[in-house]
């Protein structure tokens, strides 16, 4: 088999849709601690504004995950691409829009 | 039997011993997902009892009364609690606003001031029975309220705090608790994040975050206004991005130099404290967060932001080099240096424990449990202006 189309095929299985359980967790505490730093262990704000479903409600997935993923310049929300990817923002998404 | 009564006689007066507790070398541990906060003895690197359900305590920062007893902890939830450090126990637990970021105790202990994002201002209240003294919203026109950081006490019953999003310094003066007058220094720079005052209580110094440079303001000189200080330092660099802002807090006054933590930089910033100029910068692994001096200023120590945040360095004063950089754990949050600086306590949040070192050998002395610690504050701080 081709080498790249191997590596395409592992990563794509490794990336694609729901994180591991594991990577899950790993998540998990990166919600609570890291972006609860200036979101606020609860998510209720700090310097960074609240994440709850209610703020959350008006604004499209792509925007967020975008916000996520590239930071928001000019503000102090920087981006988590480098340690995040696009599914794993969506899947945090997902559980800051539940109630 | 006269041998089991001396004995009985031994073990009653140990007793008796035990329950006499000095509060001078006893400090708090907030443990910030459970909302506990931990009484330790910092001499016997011992955990004495823990104090619970004190709210969300994610953000949480502690001042102590100037007789050591008491413990004044400021939560994330508005929640400002007082703990009495001799019997381990609430005295009260008021919730305050509903979102804060820390507090202060003015000089003559009286007195303790909160500073709150929502709804912005500071409150402050009588540190004997925590009843509400003066409400300072931080008005900034158009019926916007800031949000409040960097709230340091000052000589002269002053508390000093500055407005995150109007760009302001003000200084509450508390001579009078009844009518506190406040003066306000507009336009000192876009964001400050946090301050710090001096230790000698004479320059109040706050970071920005929406521009380079520092805002100072001189307290022995209020007239000449605040001073916008090293406004060139990387203004035409690119900024990394910066995943926990720094505290200033623990800013670090060491002889000439004032040391600060850059900003999207991996550096510290040297800083001339007669020109207020930048001397030099020392490259660190990461963004620093808490860059703090050893209370004998020889050494510098500097934790860092995710993803980092598992290094320390140390900076020598001597010759501004680094040291040594230490990997204490997962996710180091705090320090807190002993009274006169033979050791440092660290709180290590992801491997839940305290790790403790000697700053002479840098060899690590021992580690205690704590869950999620993510602050450590000793009663010495009782005794110094601006914590
Ligand atoms: C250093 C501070 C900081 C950290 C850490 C941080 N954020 Fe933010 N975040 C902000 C700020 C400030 C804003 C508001 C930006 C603005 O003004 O538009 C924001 C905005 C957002 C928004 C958009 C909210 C809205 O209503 O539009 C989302 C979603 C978000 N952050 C998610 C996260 C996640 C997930 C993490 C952790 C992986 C995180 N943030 C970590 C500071 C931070």
């Amino acid at each position: 088999m081709n080498k790249w189309l191997f590596l395409l095929f592992v990563t794509s299985i490794a990336f694609a849709g729901e994180p591991s359980p594991d990577r899950k967790s790993t998540l998990r505490n990166l919600l609570k601690q890291d972006c609860g730093a200036c979101h606020g262990l609860t998510l209720k704000g700090g310097m960074g504004p609240a994440l709850l479903p209610e703020v959350l409600a008006g604004k499209s997935d792509e925007l967020l995950i975008s916000t996520i993923l590239e930071g928001r310049q000019g503000t102090a929300m920087p981006p988590w691409r480098p340690f995040i990817n696009h599914d794993e923002a969506a899947w945090l998404l997902g559980i800051l829009r539940k109630p | 039997m006269k041998k089991l009564f001396t004995l009985l006689s031994l073990l009653l007066s140990f007793h008796a011993f035990a329950d006499l507790r000095a509060t001078g070398d006893l400090g708090i541990v907030i443990e910030r997902e459970d909302g506990n906060a931990l009484i330790i003895n910092t001499t016997e690197h011992k955990r004495l009892s823990k104090i619970e359900k004190l709210g969300d305590l994610s953000h949480a920062s502690v001042v102590f009364s100037r007789d050591q007893r008491y413990a004044y902890i400021f939560g994330r939830d508005g929640g400002l609690s007082k703990i009495d450090m001799l019997k381990d126990a609430i005295v009260k637990r008021i919730i305050q606003a509903g979102n804060s970021i820390g507090g202060a105790i003015s000089q003559d202990g009286k007195l303790i001031a909160v500073s709150n994002y929502t709804p912005g201002g500071i409150k402050v209240f009588s540190s004997d029975t925590l009843e509400l003294v003066a409400d300072i919203p931080s008005d900034y026109g158009k019926g916007l309220r800031s949000k409040v950081v960097g709230l340091v006490d000052a000589p002269g019953q002053l508390f000093v705090f500055s407005l995150f999003d109007a760009g302001e310094i003000w200084l509450a003066d508390f001579k009078n608790p009844k009518a506190p007058v406040i003066k306000k220094f507009p336009n000192i720079g876009k964001q400050p994040y946090d301050a710090l005052m001096s230790p000698d209580g004479h320059y109040y110094i706050a970071g920005l975050f929406g521009e380079p440079g520092l805002a100072l303001l001189d307290l022995w000189n209020l007239e000449a206004g605040v001073k916008h200080i090293l406004s060139e330092y990387g203004k035409d660099d690119e900024k990394l991005p910066v995943y926990k802002m720094p505290h200033l807090e623990g800013w670090a006054i060491a002889g000439d130099y004032l040391f600060a933590p850059a900003i999207g930089q991996h550096k510290v910033l040297v800083i001339n404290k007669n020109t207020w100029e930048l001397h030099d910068t020392i490259a660190v692994v990461g963004q620093p967060v808490f860059v703090m001096a050893r209370p004998d200023a020889r050494q510098v120590w500097v934790n860092f932001a995710f993803p980092d945040n598992n290094q320390m360095q140390i900076i020598d004063v001597k010759d501004l080099s680094l040291r040594k950089t230490l990997t204490p754990g997962k996710a180091v949050l705090h320090m807190e240096f002993t009274p006169r600086g033979e050791q440092v306590w660290i709180a290590l949040r992801d491997d839940n424990q305290l790790v403790i070192y000697d700053t002479e050998t840098l060899q690590e002395v021992t580690r205690l449990p704590a869950n999620k610690p993510n602050g450590i504050f000793f009663s010495s701080r009782a005794h110094k202006i601006g914590l």
